[in-house]
């Protein structure tokens, strides 16, 4: 069978399936690959109009809080300072401006694909003091940890992390807490569970009897996983499903939970236009200390101050849709963002722009063709 | 940022490989997958190799990212 007639049949079986459940339902895709590849392939266009797919808080650069931001610039302004972070967090402003702007400014901005690099670059330059800017959730947690044993193992004095790595289930855990949520089950993070298994969502449905699938980031994978959340609630079901069984094991990978307890211990974390969730974050273990940036360095991270009239906040809780943000489109868009979620390139607001304004444009044509005739 | 993709591993010395990323030979560290040996594939992510795959599921993700990558062509 073409991917065209399976998908064909899967959008099919959706639409019955929402009829039959005659009511409006919201899932939610915690992972920004999910965001992106649900907006990019169209999944939208094809869901029935009762079902809403809105986006988490799974973009680690739109969920890093701007303190964060501040606190790798001011770093930035030590001569003997390199910064080495993923390429995705340069653009994403603080209150003082971004990597890449501090760059231009002089400081000493590397981008690296992997950890090791960070750290081969501190064997290489023994003479700059490396810190890498430790962020993302599980999946790239134990990439941390890897390099933190490596330095440590080669007894590198120049090299230390920045850690900002954030926890998935305490996230969604508080998101379920908000008496505003309306959320009727989880699109959870594929690669996050590769790490910590499916099995992991266990308290989502077991606490707040929300239904959780795993599925994977194709939009045959994506549109399967809504069609199994949307038949749970027809069903009246609360199951965990793990529809990705191919990547993702139930018990994740016990190797790299492994890596990630002996560096790192769960600690309070700050989320951008969150604010703080206990043990949603992890900290350097004291064995590591000599590793953590904010310690050598003596930082205290100081306060957020989110763009004036930016959305962002809401849009990773599911409050609203990146177009309910009066900036959206207008002051902020992927040349000139405003606020991170247009910044990444896995930021739900960066998604809508790149994909789905023509859809967009269509809705409110066909609304106003439909106002005349009426 | 937590994308990932499944590569093939040509070479490896220790807890360092090199993989096949479609056309590109890249470099990534075993620490996650120990057991994993030229010829197998893993899923591969930030430089890291993060799981095992069968070769089934291997190709099956490139598959379904090619179709995508060329909707016309799979769809006839």
């Amino acid at each position: 069978m073409t991917i065209r007639a399976q998908m064909s049949r899967l959008t099919e079986d959706l639409h019955a399936c929402a009829d039959r459940l005659g009511r409006p339902a919201s899932f939610m895709e915690v992972c920004g690959t999910h965001t992106v590849n649900a907006c990019r392939s169209g999944v939208h266009s094809l869901m029935p109009s009762t079902v809403r797919l809105i986006s988490g808080p799974g973009c680690p650069v739109c969920v890093t809080a701007q303190r964060y931001i501040d606190a790798l610039i001011e770093l930035g302004r030590d001569d003997d300072v390199t910064l080495t972070t993923y390429g995705d967090m340069m653009r994403v402003a603080g209150a003082g401006g971004s990597l890449e702007l501090a760059r231009s400014e002089g400081a000493d901005v590397r981008i690296v694909t992997s950890t090791m690099e960070a750290v081969e670059l501190a064997r290489r330059e023994p003479g700059r003091q490396v810190v890498f800017a430790a962020v993302g959730f599980e999946t790239t947690a134990p990439a941390t940890a890897a390099a933190v044993l490596a330095a440590k193992r080669d007894g590198l004095a120049n090299f230390t992390v920045l850690p900002c790595h954030k926890l998935v289930l305490p996230a969604m855990m508080a998101l379920l807490a908000d008496p505003e949520a309306q959320i009727d089950g989880f699109i959870c993070p594929g690669h996050v569970s590769v790490i910590i298994g499916a099995e992991a969502y266990r308290p989502v449905v077991d606490q707040h009897a929300k239904p959780c699938v795993v599925t994977g980031f194709e939009a045959l994978q994506i549109m399967d996983g809504i069609l199994a959340l949307t038949r749970q609630l027809e069903a009246g079901e609360t199951k965990l499903e793990n529809r990705y069984p191919q990547v993702v094991s139930n018990e994740g990978n016990p190797k790299a939970m492994a890596l990630i307890d002996k560096v790192f211990q769960p600690g309070d974390s700050a989320w951008r236009a969150i604010g703080m969730i206990a043990r949603s974050g992890l900290d350097l273990r004291p064995d590591y200390a000599e590793f953590d940036a904010f310690q050598r360095y003596g930082i205290t991270l100081g306060e957020d101050h989110d763009p004036p009239g930016c959305r962002c906040g809401e849009v990773i809780t599911g409050k609203c849709a990146p177009a309910d943000c009066p900036l959206f489109g207008t002051v902020c868009t992927p040349i000139y963002p405003i606020g991170p979620c247009m910044v990444s390139s896995e930021g739900s607001c960066q998604a809508w722009f790149k994909y789905r304004r023509q859809e967009m444009k269509h809705a409110e044509r066909r609304a106003a063709q439909e106002e005349i005739v009426s | 940022m937590c994308l990932a993709l499944p590569a093939k591993i040509v070479e490896k010395d220790g807890e360092d490989a090199w993989v096949l990323l479609g056309d590109a030979r890249m470099k990534v560290n075993l620490v996650m997958t120990p057991e994993a040996e030229v010829d197998d594939w893993v899923l591969v992510h930030a430089g890291f190799a993060i799981q095992q795959l069968s070769e089934e599921d291997a190709l099956e993700t490139w598959q379904l990212i090619d179709d995508l990558r060329q909707p016309e062509e799979a769809a006839s």
